[in-house]
């Protein structure tokens, strides 16, 4: 299994923790990720907030030599990432749009391949699969598996699951023999890229988040995007120090779970290089 | 007469048009955009009431609202309309408009630069330098507001992300960065801080 790889900046930047997860154990699952060339970042936040063509155009370049290389699929472990690479396919189904675009980015963008979040990866690689490659079934977690924003809205772009009652991970995460709980805030948003420029919002919504995972008995968070890593890890001590309680919810990315259950060490998945980690 | 005629002209000099699919005419203010909303609490104007502003033509109100910088682009407030009014997209279109004609809230200084220092940073580099981001960004919010606490906010987590190699003090650059120059040259908007 060749797919193309479109890492997008945070996974080569404070989130190699997540690159890290991920190659450790798709490579123990024996999938090949082929990061596409000289990829460059996608605009996130910052070009749909402040130019709307610039938006399409940074996602339209990767797409275009993505496809040019010849991947079928396209893998984008961050959900904005890939949601911008679908807001790209979508707009390319107008002929007009997709010559403009295609002028703009110096190559020709055709919106064929198909894009996957990491969800859609493992679904992809087969539950029955993974369930049959699982050497320690995770029995003591209970978790509590969390989507945020991005992996099912908008749903006319990503065409993703359920937009407020998703259950695709659910399925992986009881794959490999872990508990999971139902509760209240599955699609809520944790704030994203505000985490430095409005730091009272995050901390707000980040604390709901956690707690209520935890009044619903999970005993860890699960994820699928690096944002939400940051917001809900890297500042869980402040959400602490802010609301005076104590949380210690540690948070996975949905590969450390695989990865685990595949029989590989929190040292090979770089579990413990998270913020918040098993006492 | 003369002055509604005059308020009228200047209103629709700042008039925003929005994307094909945004029929901002559709809405008819149930408020459940609001309800889900995650941030509503902390706009001066709801998300129900900056559609409102835009079916009326009211363009200044909108364009200087702190609303439109609050919002996180969660998604949540298109996903739920019943009348398909996508209001995540009109926020995107009215921070476009309102950052090209210079009506930016001033109060949500740090969430613009943010922004503007992110898009200029990937002009240059092609890819992320979040080092760089950092500096800037803070340096930014220093010299236009004057806030010196602002420097040191957060730099207690620089050695805990040391530590956890998570610090990159050189990024990896795309290598054909002429082409994401151009790119960024034909989508100039023309903005102005």
């Amino acid at each position: 299994m060749n797919i193309g790889y479109y890492p997008g900046c945070a996974l080569h930047g404070s989130s190699n923790d997540y690159e890290q997860s991920l190659r450790a154990c798709l490579s123990a699952l024996d999938v090949q990720l082929g990061e596409i060339k000289d990829w460059i970042c996608c605009g996130a936040t910052a070009a749909h907030s402040l130019n709307h063509k610039l938006s399409l155009a940074l996602p339209a370049r990767n797409l275009a030599v993505a496809e040019r290389d010849g991947f079928k699929q396209l893998f984008a472990p961050c959900p904005l990432c890939s949601m911008q690479l679908l807001k790209v396919k979508r707009a390319v189904a107008d002929e007009r749009v997709r010559k403009e675009l295609s002028e703009i980015v110096e190559a020709d963008v055709r919106g064929e391949s198909e894009v996957l979040n990491l969800i859609q990866l493992f679904e992809n690689i087969g539950l029955e699969r993974l369930k049959s490659a699982v050497k320690t079934p995770l029995e003591s977690i209970t978790a509590a598996c969390y989507y945020g924003c991005l992996l099912t809205r908008p749903p006319d772009v990503v065409h993703f699951d359920d937009f407020e009652q998703p259950s695709s991970m659910e399925s992986v995460v009881a794959a490999l023999g872990a508990k999971t709980v139902e509760w209240n805030y599955k699609t809520e948003c944790c704030g994203a890229g505000m985490t430095m420029s409005n730091e009272d919002i995050v901390l707000e919504l980040a604390h709901k988040i956690l707690s209520n995972a935890a009044e619903h008995g999970a005993n860890c968070l699960v994820v699928a995007c690096p944002m939400c890593h940051v917001n809900l890890d890297m500042k869980q001590a402040a959400v602490e120090r802010r609301f005076g309680k104590k949380l210690g919810m540690v948070v996975y990315y949905l590969s450390d779970l695989v990865g685990l259950a595949l029989g590989l060490s929190a040292e090979q998945l770089g579990i413990n290089r998270h913020f918040v980690t098993k006492a | 007469m003369e002055n509604q005629a005059v308020g009228q002209v200047a209103s629709e000099r700042l008039r925003v048009h929005f994307p094909d699919h945004i029929q901002v005419a559709d809405c008819y203010q149930c408020g459940k955009c609001t309800a889900g909303c995650p941030v509503a609490i902390h706009m001066d104007v709801a998300p129900n009431q900056v559609v409102r502003l835009a079916q009326l033509g009211e363009w200044e109100k909108a364009l200087r609202s702190r609303a439109i910088w609050e919002c996180v682009g969660c998604q949540t407030c298109s996903t739920r309309c019943p009348k398909e009014v996508d209001c995540a997209g009109v926020m995107d279109a009215l921070r476009e408009a309102s950052l090209a004609r210079g009506m930016a809230a001033h109060e949500r200084l740090p969430v613009v630069s943010f922004q503007e220092i992110f898009l200029e940073n990937i002009r240059r580099n092609g890819r992320l330098n979040e080092l760089e981001l950092i500096g800037r960004f803070k340096m930014d919010v220093l010299v236009h507001t004057g806030r010196i606490l602002f420097l040191f906010k957060d730099a207690g987590l620089a050695p805990k992300l040391g530590k956890r190699k998570k610090l990159h003090l050189s990024s990896g650059k795309a290598s054909d960065r002429g082409v994401v120059d151009r790119i960024f040259e034909r989508c100039s908007n023309g903005r102005k801080r």
